[in-house]
């Protein structure tokens, strides 16, 4: 077995083990969901699947107030959180092994492990379980869990399946250290944002729930009332995105320096360059819609969820739809 | 693009407690008259709009122009128009691409080009939306700049009366003297460094009247997060340079751009160059006549089964002749430009350029020179065309047009290369004869032939003639137009662009002064803290503020502590925790305390005097 061929078995295990925390993240949503006696006729597993709430369809929905939670929370007994102990336990499993694999695969390749697509997928789901982690170190955000590992799982099976390439080396334009700088920031950014962007997500969901939407408000939903209240959400949304933009706007900066080098201009409106483009500007509305009265809150979340699928797209539509410079995927059919 | 901040939860309600009824959670009143909309929303005060003149007006638009709301859009906004750039062709980056698509969309094509769309990032409303934005941003910081530079030297905000409103809140009894807690909390706050302290510290002395009586309060105001809109204001000045310094640079710059084959050169002067394109302020005077030749040109392709004819390196070896005779050599490389007479030299192109000459029908050397074939794929099958327009009088012109094979395979399919280096070359060449159309005057592309004029060479079962000439070899062109000759050396070319833009520097400059300022806006919190202490008699049970002295029971010390942040702050509970820990002599119930033996003295006033206790747990 080459080392290559490590590095893939090693993602496989990796996302087996993702997807066994994926498991136990679900199932301790479902246990705080159905952590009340009037309401523990919940089926544990309907939780994380959207098409299983129709099982639920006939309970009618109840409105929650924001104290709902607390209240709620008092009633019951304290829920056991196994679940969720099993769950941080398999993702840190699987964070190490997705790490063993990045390492094996850069080995193999005799330089940093990020310069196609399929590597950049690789590395970019390692950044997103690593701050996942690293912030659950520092508070519980269990409840982002189950979409952290999902996304993560979803990200590495499409990426075995879809962008594989073999490990080789790399063309001239990108033999230089800021491939190891532009790129491993860009992909680093990725990662948080998908973090970022999970927790808007819930943030969104929690706050239509919370204003009495009809479809959220059915007891399939009702883990959200044991997640931190929209505001709470919204902060560590936020501080989590600041981060994730600063490496963005660095990631321009270092890809500036690097095309002028490389291309000969410093910026050419290359596509890829246009959706980094599109990104920045989309999170800086965010920042500026944050501190915007009448924008904060929902609408400012709203921009998170735009401003991640531009950075989805910016990095599968853009290596395939189109012909440009930063045709890297090594995917057939591209340069 | 103004950071104008409204009170931080401006829809819950918010309570405003004493002592930040300023930019901390004033809604800077922009006092937004309705929309251009009339029927959208409720307009809320101001009915006189129609009433407000042209002074009025232009004012207005200027507020709506500087307000967040329209800032926000034109982000928006221009985050849409940069998308169409990406998915159409653009005239800069690649012209033929966009010529192919007027071809096959002729009528949806030409309404797009009238529009811009081919150069969107030239457009006029490309342009108007970012031009706006910058307006928009100049009316929202310069003021703000003003404010901040007034701001700067403001003293914190006097402690407010009563701390039970906010946020975060501490209380601690002390053993220590009001005076004592005072400077230790203050040490604590300034902070490590007195050049630049962490925060701004005021000291005080208020006399309040408590339930029981009037009372001497010593109070500390502190405040810290001034950077913070230094930062905020630094990356959007740093934006506005950035404009500034690329439109400079577009006005200056110039980019040049020529094939050369190896062992030939060129002159840094406009006429050498194959194209050549420059900003409108740009003088010819300031090329600096330096000349270059290229030596030699080494190329390195894969050859494992992985990644077969993958390239791997690039590079060209050349010698520059400075303006003063001194000569040196130098290698460009991919990602590593040669730097001349102030300007940059990128290799970014290659591919061969093999000797080709051209005997016509009487004999004569009809043509002779190296002619640049583009490389198509990466197995470098390329493209060349070779025009004979000086014939013999009489004779018909000759125009070959064809495929330069590196590495030819011959088979019944047709040739093909299968290897990107020179291993075994194969010229395969369709032979026109005709008017090539030279003489007109007109420029042509030298890479392109127009055969629509122009008679091909077939056989008798009218297919096209292929002339397959290898290295060293001369063949016969068909219909008797004479022969072809193909050198044994195969020389290679470099495509060369070399490339001045005085305003690099400043651009680097301005980008990473946005960086910095958008760390520092970011990260850098905003908080005030104040710290109410007072001395009192008894112990905690009966305590009866403003009672005198009653015997026996020792005098202790009350620390009140409040912080207030500037929007969310996850960490705000923990600086008044790590304020609550600097009281000296302080009841801790976690974490290092100040002192050691709390309540056990006496006389705490003695013991407790010039203890540096402030410094403890930072």
């Amino acid at each position: 077995m080459t080392l290559a061929d490590l590095s893939v078995d090693l993602v496989w295990a990796a996302a087996t083990a993702l997807t066994v925390g994926l498991v136990a993240f679900a199932f301790d949503l479902a246990r705080l969901a159905g952590r009340s006696p009037a309401r523990a006729t919940a089926v544990p597993a309907a939780v994380t699947s959207a098409e299983s709430t129709e099982a639920t369809t006939g309970s009618s929905p109840t409105p929650y107030g924001p104290d709902s939670t607390e209240r709620a929370g008092s009633e019951g007994a304290p829920v056991s959180r196994k679940a969720a102990g099993i769950g941080i336990s398999t993702t840190w499993l699987g964070t190490i092994l997705l790490l063993a694999a990045i390492v094996t695969r850069g080995v193999a390749a005799g330089r940093a492990p990020w310069a196609n697509m399929y590597e950049f997928a690789l590395v970019g789901t390692f950044f997103a379980l690593a701050v996942f982690l690293g912030v659950s170190l520092r508070r519980d955000v269990r409840y982002l869990g189950a979409f952290v590992t999902g996304l993560s799982v979803l990200f590495l099976v499409l990426a075995q399946n879809s962008f594989y390439v073999v490990a080789t080396g790399v063309q001239p334009a990108l033999q230089s250290y800021w491939l190891v700088i532009h790129v491993g920031v860009a992909v680093a950014a990725t990662g948080i944002f998908t973090v970022a962007f999970a927790t808007s997500a819930v943030q969104l969901l929690r706050d239509s729930r919370d204003g009495g939407s009809a479809f959220l408000g059915r007891r399939a939903w009702r883990w959200l009332d044991s997640t931190p209240r929209p505001a709470v959400l919204e902060a560590l949304s936020f501080r989590i995105n600041a981060v994730a933009f600063v490496l963005w706007t660095f990631t321009l900066i270092g890809g500036a320096i690097w095309a002028e080098d490389a291309w000969g201009r410093y910026w050419g409106w290359d596509p890829k360059e246009v959706w980094s483009f599109v990104v920045w500007i989309v999170y800086a509305a965010y920042l500026h819609a944050r501190t915007t009265r009448g924008w904060s809150g929902r609408r400012a979340a709203y921009f998170v969820l735009v401003g991640y699928a531009c950075v989805l797209f910016n990095f599968t539509g853009v290596n395939i739809l189109f012909d440009g410079l930063h045709s890297y995927s090594g995917l057939p059919g591209q340069e | 693009m103004s950071t104008r901040e409204p009170d931080p939860r401006p829809d819950r309600g918010a309570y405003r407690p004493e002592g930040i009824d300023d930019s901390f959670s004033a809604p800077v009143a922009t006092a937004e008259p309705p929309a251009e909309k009339p029927a959208s929303g409720p307009a809320d005060g101001q009915p006189s709009l129609p009433a407000l003149g042209l002074r009025g007006t232009l004012r207005w638009t200027w507020r709506q122009l500087t307000s967040m709301r329209v800032a926000l859009m034109l982000l928006m906004l221009l985050a849409v128009a940069a998308v169409p750039g990406s998915v159409l062709p653009q005239r800069p980056q690649d012209p033929a691409a966009v010529l192919r698509y007027l071809q096959d969309n002729p009528t949806a094509g030409e309404w797009l080009d009238r529009l811009g769309f081919f150069d969107v990032y030239s457009s006029v409303w490309f342009s108007a939306i970012y031009i706006l934005l910058f307006v928009s941003l100049v009316g929202c910081i310069l003021p703000r700049t003003g404010a901040h530079l007034r701001a700067v030297r403001n003293r914190p905000p006097r402690t407010p009366r009563r701390f039970d409103r906010f946020p975060a809140q501490a209380t601690v009894v002390t053993t220590a003297s009001p005076d004592e807690v005072t400077d230790a909390v203050a040490r604590h706050l300034r902070g490590r460094f007195a050049w630049l302290p962490t925060f701004r510290v005021d000291t005080g002395t208020q006399e309040t009247r408590s339930s029981g009586g009037p009372r001497v309060e010593r109070t500390v105001a502190a405040e810290r997060g001034y950077l913070r809109e230094t930062g905020n204001l630094l990356f959007h000045l740093s934006l506005l340079g950035l404009l500034v310094a690329v439109a400079t640079g577009q006005l200056l710059h110039y980019r040049g751009q020529a094939i050369i084959t190896e062992g030939r050169g060129f002159a840094n002067a406009v006429v050498d160059y194959d194209t050549f394109e420059n900003g409108s302020l740009f003088s010819p005077s300031s090329l600096v006549p330096f000349s270059m030749t290229l030596d030699g040109f080494e190329a390195e392709f894969a050859t494992d089964a992985l990644a077969f004819a993958q390239s791997r390196d690039f590079t060209a070896f050349v010698t520059v002749r400075d303006p003063d005779g001194t000569e040196h050599v130098e290698t460009i490389k991919v990602n590593h430009p040669l730097q001349a007479g102030n300007a940059k030299i990128y290799l970014q192109g290659n591919g061969y350029a093999p000797g080709i000459t051209v005997h016509d029908a009487s004999g004569e050397v009809a043509f002779s020179g190296r002619v640049p074939f583009l490389p198509e794929d990466t197995m470098y099958t390329s493209d060349g065309v070779v025009k004979v327009p000086d014939v013999a009088p009489g004779l018909e012109q000759i125009g070959l047009v064809g495929t330069l094979l590196p590495t030819a395979e011959v088979t019944e399919a047709g040739a093909r290369s299968v290897f990107p280096e020179a291993l075994d070359p194969l010229l395969v060449l369709d032979v026109y004869r005709g008017d090539l159309g030279l003489d007109e005057g007109l420029p042509q592309n030298v890479y392109t032939l127009d055969t629509d004029d122009l008679t091909a060479s077939v056989d008798e079962e009218g297919e096209r003639v292929k002339v397959l000439v290898a290295p060293g070899e001369t063949v016969e062109l068909p219909d008797g137009l004479g022969t072809i000759t193909l050198d044994e050396e195969l020389p290679r070319f470099v495509a060369l662009d070399l490339r001045h833009d005085p305003a690099l520097g400043w651009i680097l400059v301005f980008a990473l002064g946005a960086l910095a300022g958008l760390t520092i806006s970011l990260f850098t919190p905003r908080r005030r803290v104040w710290v109410r202490t007072w001395s009192e008699d008894g112990a905690a049970g009966d305590a009866r503020p403003g009672t005198t002295s009653t015997g026996g029971t020792a005098r202790r010390t009350v620390v009140q502590i409040a912080g207030l942040a500037r929007g969310d702050d996850a960490g705000l509970q923990g600086e008044v925790d790590a304020v609550r820990h600097a009281v000296p002599g302080a009841e801790q119930s976690d974490g290092p305390a100040g002192t050691s033996h709390d309540s056990a003295g006496p006389h705490p006033q003695d013991r407790a005097t010039g203890r540096g206790a402030g410094k403890a747990d930072r």
